[in-house]
């Protein structure tokens, strides 16, 4: 047997207390979309689903109404990999702009931030952000938005909050949607209250079809409220 | 799957702590990841693999530390850990309440690592 080597530093190990947050680099970019935001005075709004909640439908009407009421209004759309959602969402004559993700399940701050450009963001009223159609990857990236609303269809089945509670947990409004087609899948309105209710005590809850137009009215009324209150409280701030 | 994303944040943030400490090599790096983060922790260390190769912490471990989640019960005057992750109730009186204390967590903690042994010149120049 050899003689052991002795190093020519000595080393320890150790077990060091470090303390730092792995996505700071979004939320310290979140936040600071946050601020220019709240300069700009434009309302952003993060939209969030699994696929086929009709959150593309929703967005178009809403873009739609709220245009002709008078506010000024855009779109992201993360998507993917194709642009079909922000043509179609173009159709409502409100800027739409697609951001396409190239295989990441949902957007991240730096993504909203490359696009911001793409409008004069201190003439809009609202900026919709419609998420990545995933209920589990966006809960955890903050893209400095006002609000946060999860969309769940009456075809998805009342449990769908127990089953992705985080997401539900980080949104501040639970939109039920299709309720056109409501009676058709038997849809529990108690257990659907109650298992939001679990995840998010005091949760506000609202429903609509896009399609009928039945509950738009509310929603845009509960939207304006929060937007209100954000004006009234949001600080002045010079980027 | 975002996890993988997440492995690459945290290789982001060792690397930069390490420099920072001086390290000459990292044996292991511990994650507190909160029941509310949206993180499955077998995805987490499936990717951290991926995420380390060719990188400084290649071939160290991920340590993953479950953080339950806390609320708190106003009747009960206290913190209370909840035993599931979709029943926001204290689970003594069943009060429901949204006020979260733990269970968001995504941090680095720890970092366990080598550096060089200083101690013996700090000591002499302290004497
Ligand atoms: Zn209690």
């Amino acid at each position: 047997m050899s003689a052991p080597t002795v190093p020519l530093t000595a080393t320890e190990t150790r077990i060091v207390e470090v303390r730092a947050g792995i996505l700071k680099k979004n939320d310290e970019l979140a936040r600071a979309l946050r601020r220019r935001f709240e300069a700009a005075g434009v309302f952003v709004v993060n939209l969030v689903s699994s696929p086929g909640t009709g959150k593309t439908a929703f967005l178009e009407r809403t873009l739609r109404e709220l245009r002709e009421q008078g506010l000024r209004v855009a779109a992201l759309v993360g998507d993917l990999e194709t642009d079909n959602d922000a043509q179609r969402l173009a159709r409502s004559g409100a800027p739409a702009r697609q951001i396409n993700t190239h295989g990441r399940c949902h957007l991240e701050a730096e993504m909203i931030e490359a696009h911001l450009d793409d409008f004069a963001i201190d003439q809009l009223d609202v900026l919709f952000i419609e998420n990545v159609g995933n209920l589990v990857c966006p809960a955890s990236y903050d893209l400095g938005e006002a609000m946060r609303v999860a969309l769940l269809s009456v075809t998805e089945g009342e449990d769908k909050p127990l089953k992705y509670p985080t997401m539900f947990n980080s949104a501040d409004v639970a939109m039920i949607t299709k309720v056109d087609l409501a009676e058709a899948c038997e849809f529990d309105w108690e257990a659907a209250r109650q298992s939001i209710e679990s995840v998010r005590p005091g949760m506000t809850i609202l429903s609509c079809s896009a399609r009928k137009g039945t509950g738009m009215a509310t929603w845009y009324a509960a939207l304006e409220t929060r937007r209100q209150g954000w004006r009234s409280t949001r600080r002045d701030v010079v980027v | 799957m975002h996890e993988l994303s997440i492995a690459h944040g945290i290789v982001d943030v060792a690397v930069g702590e390490a420099r920072r400490l001086g390290a000459v090599r990292v044996s292991a790096v511990h994650v507190a990841v909160g029941r509310l983060s949206g993180i499955e922790a077998g995805a987490l260390l499936f990717c951290y693999d991926i995420a380390t190769a060719g990188t400084p912490l290649d071939g160290s471990r991920l340590v993953i530390e479950d953080v339950p989640i806390s609320i708190y019960c106003k009747p009960c005057g206290s913190e209370k850990a909840l035993p599931g992750v979709n029943r926001f109730r204290c689970p003594d009186c069943q009060t429901p309440s949204g006020d979260i204390r733990r269970g968001r967590e995504l941090e680095l903690t720890h970092l366990e690592v080598e550096q060089p042994d200083f101690t013996p010149l700090t000591q002499s120049a302290a004497s």
